[in-house]
Parts: C-alpha cells; sequence; structure tokens
C-alpha cells in the first residue's frame, strides 16, 4: 500500500489505519461520528495528499482544457477554480475535479486518487489529438505533491497565522480569509511554494493547501497547534464521506462513473454547452433536449431503521413493486441522527416526497425522496 | 486496554455470555465495541426463536459497518433488549451491562465448556 507523508503522523495520533484504493489512511482517529460532528461545530483536519495534482501549462491551455473539461473555464480570472468534470465521447465521467487557473497560462487540476492514471492517460491521449505541438505541457505531480483539507466554521479563526505571507500568485489577497470561495492564492511554507485554495468537500467553510511533500507535515503540525483551542481535531476518511454524503456532493465511482453523464448525476449546472465543442458534448446537448431518463435522487429513511448502504437495492412502493435501483451512497447522517443517502434512478421517481423502498437484509424499509443538499451547511 | 469481566465467558467471535441457571445473557465484548466504534444500529434476534450455536443472531451496525452477532450457544431466545434498539449506544458505553442484547434458554448447557474463558479470551485479543 502506497503513504502519504502525513503516515507517521496518523500513527502517533492513533489513526485507525485502513486500504483505501491502494493507500494505506486513516478511517478515523477517535470515531466517525465525534470527528464529523467536530468539523459541523470546530473545525477537522484531513489528510488529502493522496488525491492528484496535474499542472497545464501554456498559451493553448485555456483551450486544451476547455476541449476536455465539460465546465467553461474562459470564467475563471486568475486565482479562481471551478468544480468540472472530464467525460469521455459517450459523455460518461472520466472523473470529476477542481481546475484552477493560476496564472493567465497556468492551471492546476485536483483530480481523484482512484482516477490518477486514467486521467493522466486520458489527458494525454487528448494532447496528441486535439493540439499537437502547440506547447501544452503536462505534469502529473501526484507522487512529489501533498495536499491537506482543513474544514469547519472555525477554521478562518485559527488558519491566517499558519501563512502569514506574503501571497505572490492567484488571488490578490494578504491572508487565507481573504480569499473567497474557489479562490486560491501561491504563498511560501518553510521556504517552499505552496497553493492555498478556499474550498472543500464537507459543505462547511474551509480551505484546501497543495503542498511539496516535505513540507506537508510541518504545515499539518502547525495547523493542529493553531486550531486544537478552536476545537480542531483530526478526522479521517470515514468523516469525509458522511459529510459529504449529507451535502449531496457525489464520489466517483458510487454517483459518478464511465457510464453516467453529469446530467444524470444532477450537475449540469457544470456543463457548459454554449462554450463550444468539448469531448462528450454532443450526447449531452442531446441530452439536455430530450431529458434524461435517469436521475441521481437524494433520500431519507422514513423512520428509524438500520442504516442505508451502497448496493442496497431500491424498489418502488406499491404492490407492484418493482426494483427501480440501488443506493450509491448511504449512511446513518451524524448531523441529522436517520439514515440517508443517494441513488440515481428512473427519471419519475424524481421527485421530492416520492415514497421508495430500500431493501436491507431481505427487508423492505420505506424511504422518502428529498431535495438536495440532505443538510444545511453553514458554509458562506 | 479492553475489560474482559472474568466472570464472564466468551466466544472467538467476541460475544460474552453471562449464566443465571440455565439462562444465557449475550452480548459483544468491550474489545468489539472499541473496534466498531459508535453503534447506530441494533437489530434485535426475534423472540421464541431456536437457534444454534454458531447462528448469526443479531447485526449491530456503526456508521462504516453493518457487523453479524452469533449466538454463542444453542436454545431459545426467550428476551431481547430493547433499550438497545432505542438507545444503540449503550452498546458502546455500556457492554456487559445495559448493552445487553439477548436472552437464551440453553438447550444444550454442556456447550459451555466450548466457550473461552476471561483469562483465554484476553489471549485471543492480544491484550
Amino acid at each position: 500500500m502506497k503513504r502519504t507523508p502525513l503516515f507517521a503522523a496518523h500513527q502517533r495520533l492513533g489513526g485507525k489505519l485502513i486500504e483505501f484504493g491502494g493507500w494505506e489512511m486513516p478511517v478515523q482517529y477517535t470515531s466517525i461520528t465525534d470527528e464529523h460532528l467536530a468539523v459541523r461545530q470546530a473545525a477537522g483536519l484531513f489528510d488529502i495528499s493522496h488525491m492528484g495534482e496535474v499542472w497545464v501549462e501554456g498559451p493553448q491551455a485555456e483551450a486544451f482544457l476547455n476541449q476536455v473539461l465539460t465546465n467553461d473555464l474562459r470564467k475563471l480570472a486568475p486565482g479562481h477554480g471551478q468544480y468540472t468534470l472530464m467525460c469521455n465521447e459517450q459523455g460518461g465521467v472520466i472523473d470529476d475535479l477542481y481546475a484552477y487557473r493560476l496564472g493567465s497560462d497556468e492551471y492546476l487540476l485536483i483530480i481523484n486518487a482512484s482516477r490518477i492514471p486514467h486521467d493522466v492517460a486520458w489527458l494525454q491521449a487528448q494532447l496528441s489529438r486535439l493540439s499537437p505541438g502547440a506547447g501544452v505541457r503536462l505534469q502529473d505531480a501526484s507522487e512529489a505533491t501533498g495536499a491537506l483539507a482543513v474544514q469547519g466554521p472555525r477554521v478562518a479563526q485559527f488558519i491566517n497565522p499558519c501563512f502569514p505571507g506574503p501571497f505572490t500568485g492567484g488571488a490578490a489577497v494578504e491572508v487565507p480569509t481573504g480569499l473567497k470561495k474557489n479562490q486560491a492564492a501561491r504563498t511560501q511554507f518553510a521556504g517552499r511554494q505552496v497553493w492555498v485554495s478556499r474550498t472543500g468537500y464537507t459543505g462547511e467553510d474551509g480551505f484546501e493547501i497543495v503542498a511539496p511533500g516535505e513540507v506537508i507535515e510541518a504545515i499539518w503540525n502547525r495547523l493542529l497547534e493553531l486550531g486544537r483551542p478552536h476545537g480542531l481535531k483530526p478526522a479521517g476518511l470515514g468523516a469525509r464521506d458522511t459529510l459529504r454524503t449529507e451535502v449531496c456532493y457525489p464520489l466517483y465511482g458510487h454517483e459518478l462513473n464511465e457510464t453516467t453523464t453529469p446530467l444524470e448525476a444532477g450537475l449540469g449546472f457544470f456543463v457548459a454547452l454554449n462554450k463550444g465543442e468539448f469531448t462528450g458534448r454532443p450526447v449531452l446537448a442531446e441530452q439536455k433536449l430530450r431529458g434524461v431518463s435517469r436521475k441521481l435522487v437524494a433520500f431519507k429513511m422514513a423512520g428509524k431503521c438500520a442504516p442505508p448502504r451502497p448496493h442496497y437495492p431500491i424498489w418502488s412502493q406499491g404492490e407492484a413493486g418493482e426494483r427501480i435501483g440501488e443506493v450509491s451512497s448511504g449512511t446513518q447522517s451524524p448531523s441529522l441522527g436517520i439514515g440517508l443517502g443517494m441513488a440515481c434512478l428512473p427519471s419519475r421517481f424524481a421527485q421530492p416526497q416520492r415514497p421508495l423502498a430500500i431493501e436491507i437484509r431481505g427487508q423492505l424499509a420505506a424511504a422518502l425522496v428529498a431535495s438536495k443538499p440532505l443538510y444545511v451547511a453553514n458554509a458562506k | 486496554m479492553a475489560n474482559v469481566p472474568s466472570d464472564l465467558k466468551y466466544a472467538k467471535s467476541h460475544e460474552w455470555v453471562r449464566l443465571s441457571g440455565d439462562v444465557a445473557t449475550v452480548g459483544i465484548t468491550d474489545h468489539a465495541q472499541h473496534e466498531l466504534t459508535d453503534v447506530v444500529f441494533v437489530e434485535l434476534p426475534a423472540l421464541g426463536r431456536q437457534v444454534r450455536a454458531g447462528d448469526a443472531c443479531a447485526v449491530v451496525e456503526s456508521v462504516k459497518t453493518a457487523s453479524d452477532i452469533y449466538s454463542p450457544l444453542a436454545g431459545e431466545i426467550i428476551e431481547v433488549n430493547r433499550a438497545v434498539a432505542d438507545n444503540p449506544a449503550l452498546v458502546n458505553t455500556e457492554p456487559y451491562a445495559g448493552g445487553w442484547i439477548w436472552k437464551l434458554k440453553l438447550s444444550h448447557p454442556d456447550e459451555l465448556h466450548t466457550l473461552l474463558n476471561a483469562e483465554q479470551y484476553l489471549g485471543l485479543i492480544g491484550a
């Protein structure tokens, strides 16, 4: 199994280490519920060094990326990022990711750990096909780069002293809290260049820090030192999953895969059909025109019962109940105290309050379709 | 350091047994609840059900996993602990007291000798 630069830190903190997509990562330190609630009420610190970082540079970088990603990069001023997706020719999702414009010709893509080889191979193949010799430089820096996420309503109270500046690139800020949501800026830590962005995967206010692997542990320790008095706790993959499920953020391999389009996953907002040609556009334009036959819905269990979990079958209610899909993500919500989750179902079920039946160990448990997000968080 | 009361018997699958005549009270050990962490749901066995030693009897669910709980001994389920259905956290906070799961009227009391004593269970969990 691969280990991030924070492996020793996880051991020191008593992290329960598990295998996750080939990585040895902490699922929790104290308990998933404890860490989840810390993020919602104070702050949590996550190691996300397993994720991928790809630099794309050159005068044709914008044109190239706008042809392989669904969202419109032309909207981005330097120091701004956007959530976006990379699709294949059938409109199926290869990955969901964040794309930052760092300088006029400099981009940073933050990609899922499980998709690094796929994404890099795809990008390189598209580069050869779409703009041969156009001077676009692609660099997969994932191995050498670490990252961490600090999330929660109290983060803004303690993050600034960690990065006293100066800020030398991206958004023009003096302090991290000067960043607006989805903005990023470059600064230094221990003499090395780091990028700080205001984003996250929890629904709370927070930051992600991308830095060379050599300084990530020092940043982690400094944030813990500054944040502990405000209630900051280290948080593992278990809490990361319950937090994002509550706010209905998709996870690649669950809500997104190569046979699901962004429109079927309810992510049409991030698909700029009018920006010009991009891979998958014809299929997506057709889906937009005709409507999608299946849609991602969120649901809550109707009463006290066992939690819904990925792959549990879902049946329509009524006497002629038919199997209509399966749970893609599901858990007992630490914030709401009920079972909840998401599933891709035939479009006619995508109406709030529509009853569903989730099959749990051979018994049907009642659930109701609900609007997204299932939990309304504190984030600005 | 897990709590392993010396007056109980243990199964290798981390259930404990407290005997009173031919009635056995069953729950999961402190070691087991610590591994699971926050218990969010307990599925109790059906009253009146006849079980054999090793039958899956109940389910204890944490945020991350659903775990089968096995009957250490054969017999009839004569009582189930509704309190853990209402308050699953009892399994974590009082694994040997308020967190008991079911009571069994033993059909084969001689099976008791197949269970581990406290010292043997401690050896199993490497404490």
